[in-house]
């Protein structure tokens, strides 16, 4: 393919052509103008494109013939959960009864679409081992400030408004200190230690009566699983603290342990992540919160109920944080995470998690042979490798990712966690097979082979894509946000 | 039992065993402390195969009364349009949706542009120079507004309208309480703000004013005179909630001197699916482009000087500036905000005015028809394509009758309003044909009595 400048759909444009079929005005045609007057009349049109319909199909179908899912190959994507996209969830979201719905329908006449919520809350809430579900928050970051502001609800409740810290691993992913601001709480770091977990003699210094919650991912975010956990929550817990379980990694353990018994208070779940969203390309996902018996007051209103026969709403929690979202959440992916619940069960999903770390620990050990692995114990779901060998060489890691572009992957992601140089983090997930892990593996180490003996065709890489590296520089000193008709 | 998206075969499992050492995958798990593992099996029900599954959820999905079956009049914030067919052909092509946020710009430029043209589109509507790639939904993009107001003036007080989604300010109030904010509401003067009231609550430490227009009620506020209002309040930010449609049309908030922009594109493309996943937008200027929460797309070239696209001023982000970013939104709505840029694109700039006229226009018709049908209309301002009557009795009751002749009826404002029993918020769009018009005053006129 040459590499040249896709026109954009503006110009593409051109004065006349169409691509709409509207309803007719069936009615007596009144005088806008003479209602509404001078002032809230729009003098210049929006510059929308106009466009045949065969163009907007060829337009849309190049660019997503210049794009990269899933569905084309491998993306081993650290801490994504890059796993297959079920097509029965694609149906099913479709389907009228689900996807023409209106939220402020007569609850009787939406008894189906509360029927699912409420039993995918029921499922989520035995994965989990939570006592209590809500699926009103739309995406991870939003599960964790729902939670968050639950937590602080909590506090607040009993008096104890002088909890204004959370604790967050320095392994952690940005969300995590993010929403602990949004929350109006200060985020503190606790450091890891040389196995990459928590340090606890770290956490019991910055535990305090400040505390409000330690947010904690696990397994972590370097695929490995805090088995100190039960002291953590003890360290936590008797200084008044509440436990916060990121679901970023539960792709890991569906079966083998819940964060319930683990001691977590709240969790949120990364259902476009863990159960098959899909990922759109960025969103929408799904981020239901779990908490305890303890924070169940506290949780978003309306909250989904069973009374008798019926699903109600219920309203009436004076102790709720609130609404989080308007409606009920994302109901459409909900619904895609259902169907997949439904389609694996207990059995599936437990094997699920059995192969996605063992895919993980398969790749692991194949590739240490030539890149780095600081932590080397068996991994989760994911692990993280790092390029400092690699580097010593004058090949960084954002170079080895940019190879494997040549080589049709999706590389894995890239300098996070920050606790490791280089870092390389890769989840194959386990919808992946063997021929493709160990395609992949065998890519990985003919490029560290390159990197040894011809650096720069890593270095100057990618040399395959139908653009090259973009000049980012640039495009953040001078940003260009939007389309100008005259600007070129 | 079988998994279909499981590929692991025994002989593979065996293979991979070996390479790691190892026995049983049991052994993968031994980390698990054994007195938080989970020995049980999940209480969950059995695994379902295809065809029993898809009918076992069609027969769920039939439960619900939907709008493709029955005559809607419910808007309220979600709206029964047309969608055009090639909305569906397009995001149903999986490199859009089987993908993740574009992190790989050269195996991503699919993506990133179809984010640029929607930032277009969006700034294009609104008249704001700049739009992010999406927010979650029109309500919590309209709250993380109010707490960049509030982060960049360092003020604490929030005046908001009565007048905006009740839902939405429900969000305001939730993410008010982190950053700690006084939330102020302004009450309504002939279903609009109460400018007066307005003007006395604005002092030196109001971050911002926020409205929607139109209204929650239909209504078109005073836009001109919150404007004027806040020429000698420099410091104070305008907020403004709009549903993109009505920009088809009406003067577009930034003509009015607005600080940011946000709404829904649900609008244009998206089903309303109970609700969700909608897509929320967020506009603003150019001073306050280093401060937008979300992600942004600029435009670039690559080592050879062709264009392309890439992720942008990315130190605003949480992943870069961590518990110091200015918000903590990682996702977007990329896929939705695709299925928004090509209904777009779709309608066009000529059609979409015209499909702005069409719902004002048979929302006018619907209220004509109303009144002779005995029904009183509530507010007689300029207004979209949604208004409120007042009826004799609760909206609820006769909401359950008009159900029943396979009529959703209109939104139920006593639920939010205290006080306006029997008031309901009758929304009518480009789809509602005269005749079914006809036949919802006649069923109203016949239950209304």
């Amino acid at each position: 393919m040459a590499n040249q400048d896709f026109p954009l759909i503006f110009e593409r444009s051109k004065l006349g052509r169409t691509s709409y079929s509207l309803p007719e005005l069936d009615v007596p045609d009144v005088d806008l103008n003479a209602e509404l007057g001078n002032k809230y009349i729009r003098t210049e049109a929006p510059e929308l494109p106009e466009v045949s319909e065969l163009d907007i199909m060829r337009h849309y179908t190049g660019l997503s013939n210049r794009n990269y899912g899933v569905d084309s190959g491998f993306y081993p994507l650290g801490s994504c959960t890059m796993k297959y996209n079920p097509k029965i969830n694609e149906d099913v979201a479709r389907m009228d009864g689900f996807s023409h719905i209106h939220p402020d329908q007569p609850e009787k006449s939406v008894q189906g679409a509360m029927e699912m919520m409420y039993d995918l809350q029921s499922a989520l809430r035995e994965i989990t081992g939570m006592h209590e579900v809500s699926l009103q928050s739309a995406a991870g970051a939003h599960g964790e400030w729902t939670a968050l502001m639950m937590i602080r609800a909590f506090h607040e409740a009993n008096g104890d408004t002088e909890r204004t810290k959370v604790i967050v691993p320095d392994s952690a992913h940005g969300t995590n200190p993010a929403s602990a601001t949004v929350a109006g709480f200060e985020a503190v770091t606790v450091k890891s230690n040389e196995k990459g977990l928590v340090d606890l003699e770290d956490l019991k210094r910055v535990v305090g009566e400040d505390t409000a919650a330690l947010m904690l991912t696990n397994p972590n975010t370097l695929g490995l699983f805090e088995t100190e956990i039960v002291e953590m929550a003890k360290i936590v817990h008797d200084a008044g603290g509440k436990l916060y379980y990121d679901g970023a990694n539960l792709n890991a353990i569906m079966g083998y342990a819940r964060p319930g018994d683990m001691g977590f208070d709240a969790v949120h779940l990364n259902l476009h992540k863990t159960f098959t969203g899909p990922h759109g390309g960025g969103g929408p996902g799904s981020g239901p919160v779990g908490v305890s018996a303890e924070l169940q007051p506290f949780l978003p209103q309306p909250l989904l109920i069973k009374k008798e026969d019926q699903f109600v709403f219920d309203y009436d929690r004076p102790q709720s944080i609130g609404r989080v979202k308007p409606y009920y959440g994302n109901f459409g992916i909900n619904l895609r995470a259902y169907t997949y619940i439904r389609t694996m069960g207990a059995e599936g999903l437990k094997k699920a998690s059995e192969y996605a770390v063992l895919n993980a620990n398969y790749m692991m050990r194949k590739l240490e042979k030539e890149y780095d692995l600081p932590f080397k114990q068996h991994c989760k779901h994911e692990f993280v490798l790092s390029g400092k060998h690699q580097k010593k060489l004058g090949v960084r890691t954002l170079d080895i990712a940019k190879r494997l572009l040549d080589y049709g992957y999706h590389p894995p992601t890239i300098y996070f966690p920050l606790n490791v140089e280089e870092a390389l983090m890769v989840e194959p997930t386990e919808t992946e097979s063997k021929e493709t892990l160990d395609g992949f593996i065998d890519t990985m180490l003919t490029i560290a082979d390159e990197a040894r003996n011809e650096p720069e065709l890593v270095q100057d890489a990618p040399h395959q894509t139908i653009v090259k590296r973009m000049d980012e520089t640039t495009a953040a000193r001078k940003p260009i946000l939007r389309y100008e008709a005259n600007s070129e | 039992m079988e998994f279909r998206y499981l590929p692991m075969t025994d002989g593979d499992k065996q293979e991979m065993l070996n390479t790691i050492g190892i026995d049983s995958t049991e052994e993968l798990f031994s980390d698990i402390p054994e007195n938080v593992r989970f020995n049980n099996e999940l209480n969950l029900k059995k695994p379902a195969n295809e065809y029993k599954l898809k009918k076992e959820l069609a027969d769920m999905a039939a439960k619900n009364a939907n709008l493709k079956q029955n005559r809607s009049f419910l808007g309220a914030g979600v709206y029964d349009h047309f969608i055009p067919s090639v909305v569906d052909h397009v995001i149903s092509r999986s490199e859009f949706y089987t993908a993740y946020t574009p992190y790989q710009p050269e195996i991503s430029q699919g993506e990133l542009q179809a984010i640029f043209e929607f930032q277009t589109m969006i700034s294009e509507l609104t008249g704001m120079p700049v739009a992010n790639s999406s927010m979650y939904d029109g309500g919590t993009s309209l709250a993380e507004a109010v707490n960049l107001s509030a982060a960049q003036t360092k003020r604490k007080k929030i005046l908001v309208s009565k007048a905006v989604h009740p839902q939405s300010r429900a969000v305001i109030e939730t993410y008010a309480k982190g950053p700690g904010l006084e939330i102020v509401e302004i009450d309504l003067q002939d279903g609009k703000t109460d400018v007066n009231q307005l003007s006395d609550a604005i002092d030196d430490e109001t971050a911002s004013i926020v409205v929607q227009y139109p209204n929650f009620l239909g209504q078109l506020e005073p836009m001109e005179e919150i404007q004027t209002l806040l020429e000698s309040k420099k410091k104070t930010m305008f907020i403004v909630s709009s549903n993109p449609l009505a920009l088809g049309y009406l003067t577009p908030p930034a003509a009015f001197g607005a600080d940011i922009v946000v709404g829904d594109t649900q609008v244009f493309g998206i089903p309303a699916q109970f609700g969700g996943p909608h897509c929320g937008y967020f506009a603003t200027t150019k001073k306050l482009m280093r401060k937008v929460p979300g992600r942004l797309v600029g435009q670039t070239t690559d080592e050879d000087g062709v264009r392309g696209f890439v992720l942008t001023l990315q130190a605003r982000e949480q992943h870069i500036r961590r518990d110091k970013a200015t918000s903590n939104i990682c996702s977007n709505q990329a896929l939705n905000a695709l299925a928004s840029s090509v209904a777009m694109s779709s309608i066009g700039k000529h059609g979409l005015r015209k499909m702005a006229a069409i719902n004002m226009k048979k929302a006018r018709y619907a209220k004509q028809v109303l009144q002779q049908a005995g029904v009183t209309v509530a507010y007689e301002g300029a207004f979209f394509n949604e208004f409120v009557v007042k009826l004799n009795k609760p909206a609820a009751s006769i909401n359950d009758r008009l159900l029943e002749k396979g009529f959703i009826g209109g939104y139920d404002l006593e639920k939010d309003y205290p006080g306006l029993t029997g008031y309901m918020l009758v929304a009518v769009t480009e789809i509602r044909t005269k005749e079914e018009i006809d036949q919802f005053a006649k069923e109203l006129r016949d239950i209304n009595g």
